[in-house]
């Protein structure tokens, strides 16, 4: 390639945006050819110029200092998920009181089961560590329970699906020790409770889809266990993740 | 496996956006030409970036995502309103003397920061522009395209016409030093 042509591209070269073979060419050809070796020098100096010319300007301290406080999270906007979950279960814990008093006696069981859920949810989302077995892999998470819980459970293959399984955790409702899975599914965490059903402890609920103070819980029951999904996530998202859950069995 | 943290939290809009501070300034600067116009400039950027950070795409440029706010809040600003068909200006073959002694050679010779800085003040906006995001805020081509919203195509022409620009306005500076002698 004569110089003429490589000249055009040493613009290219020196701004690093070459394709790495015409780059390793032009490299050779500028070890070899004097007066193409002086262009790229000359163009070399002149981009430091500018570059030294072009940082010109300082910020003044105040400035600096005014932006920065502007930026840093303010005592609500900046709190962590967690936190603002930790809002959320409060008002939900408030709204669950004032719930209890207008429901009948059966309906205040289910709410009271609800919202311990819902608390178990939340209060697992605040902590600093959620889950006891961090992992996505459920052959990691699966038989992190054994031992730890009196029954086994199925988990679905996730792949190819929104959901990612964050972790595990063992659960207390009602003296009943449980799995308390919890699944991301974009910004959101859903908790996946897994307990025994025993009838007699285990108020009736009914099987399907619930909005509990905006709350999305599903459940069911299957093999002698009950499941729960909850969390702020869509219905729809809930949903899925239910049907997921239903198909490993 | 470990699960990585897929969330971007509020707090971290200030760890992510505060080591631009000095730059985005300096750009505000040259933009504006004027220090209250860039520390206003600036502002507004940081408040704007701050409202809207809780949509920016985790895993897309975040440098380029601050530039492109300053851009577009200058180019709605009453300074930049008068920028704005400078700026976004259709690329034209610049109609600039033909070079016959190269400025970076002179430059060697007579390496003079205020003479670049005055040129760069001279040249286009729009090739001010390029040259500083490239050669000082040292953007990639495909950077330059996100914070400009232009091609790939029109970054490398736009920069090879803004160099020339300035090669051009620094040749005319160091001849007239010349004849002033």
């Amino acid at each position: 390639m004569a110089c003429e042509e490589w000249g055009s591209k040493l613009d290219l070269y020196l701004d690093g945006e070459l394709p790495a073979a015409e780059a390793s060419a032009l490299g050779l050809h500028l070890r070899s050819c004097s007066a193409c070796a002086s262009d790229a020098l000359e163009r070399v100096q002149f981009k430091r110029s500018v570059q030294i010319a072009g940082r010109r300007y300082a910020p003044s301290a105040q400035l600096r200092d005014k932006i920065a406080k502007d930026s840093a999270p303010a005592p609500l906007v900046g709190l962590r998920w967690w936190r603002w979950a930790a809002v959320a279960a409060l008002a939900l814990i408030v709204a669950a009181g004032a719930l209890y008093t207008s429901l009948g006696r059966e309906n205040a069981q289910r709410q009271r089961l609800y919202s311990e859920l819902a608390d178990l949810h939340v209060a697992t989302l605040a902590s600093v560590a959620p889950v006891d077995v961090v992992s996505s892999d459920r052959h990691t998470v699966k038989p992190w329970f054994q031992g730890r819980i009196p029954f086994t459970f199925n988990l679905p293959e996730l792949q190819g699906s929104e959901f990612s399984l964050v972790g595990g955790r063992v659960a207390y409702v009602q003296q009943s020790a449980g799995a308390h899975l919890i699944f991301q599914v974009r910004q959101h965490k859903i908790s996946v409770f897994i307990f025994p059903e025993r009838g007699a402890e285990m108020p009736s609920l009914a099987t399907g889809p619930v909005n509990q103070l905006s709350f999305n819980v599903e459940s069911w029951t299957r093999n002698g266990l009950r499941y729960f999904v909850i969390g702020d996530a869509s219905p729809d998202d809930i949903r899925a993740l239910s049907k997921l859950l239903r198909s490993a069995g | 496996m470990e699960v990585p943290d897929q969330r971007l939290p509020a707090a971290t809009f200030e760890d992510l956006a505060m080591p631009l501070f000095d730059q985005l300034y300096n750009f505000a600067h040259w933009l504006t030409q004027d220090t209250a116009e860039a520390e206003d400039l600036v502002q507004e950027t940081y408040a704007k970036a701050l409202r809207g950070f809780p949509s920016f795409q985790l895993g897309t440029n975040f440098r380029a995502w601050m530039y492109r706010i300053l851009r577009n809040s200058f180019l709605s600003s009453r300074t930049g309103l008068k920028a704005t068909v400078i700026l976004d200006a259709e690329e034209q073959e610049d109609a600039l003397p033909k070079e016959t002694t190269t400025p970076e050679s002179l430059l060697l010779e007579q390496a003079n920061r205020e003479m670049v800085q005055q040129a760069l003040g001279e040249v286009p906006a729009h090739h001010r522009e390029i040259l500083l995001l490239f050669e000082v805020e040292e953007m990639s081509y495909q950077e330059i395209s996100e914070t400009l919203v232009i091609p790939i195509g029109t970054v490398m022409s736009r920069l090879s016409r803004a160099r020339k620009a300035l090669r051009s306005v620094l040749q005319q500076k160091l001849a007239g030093g010349r004849h002033g002698m």
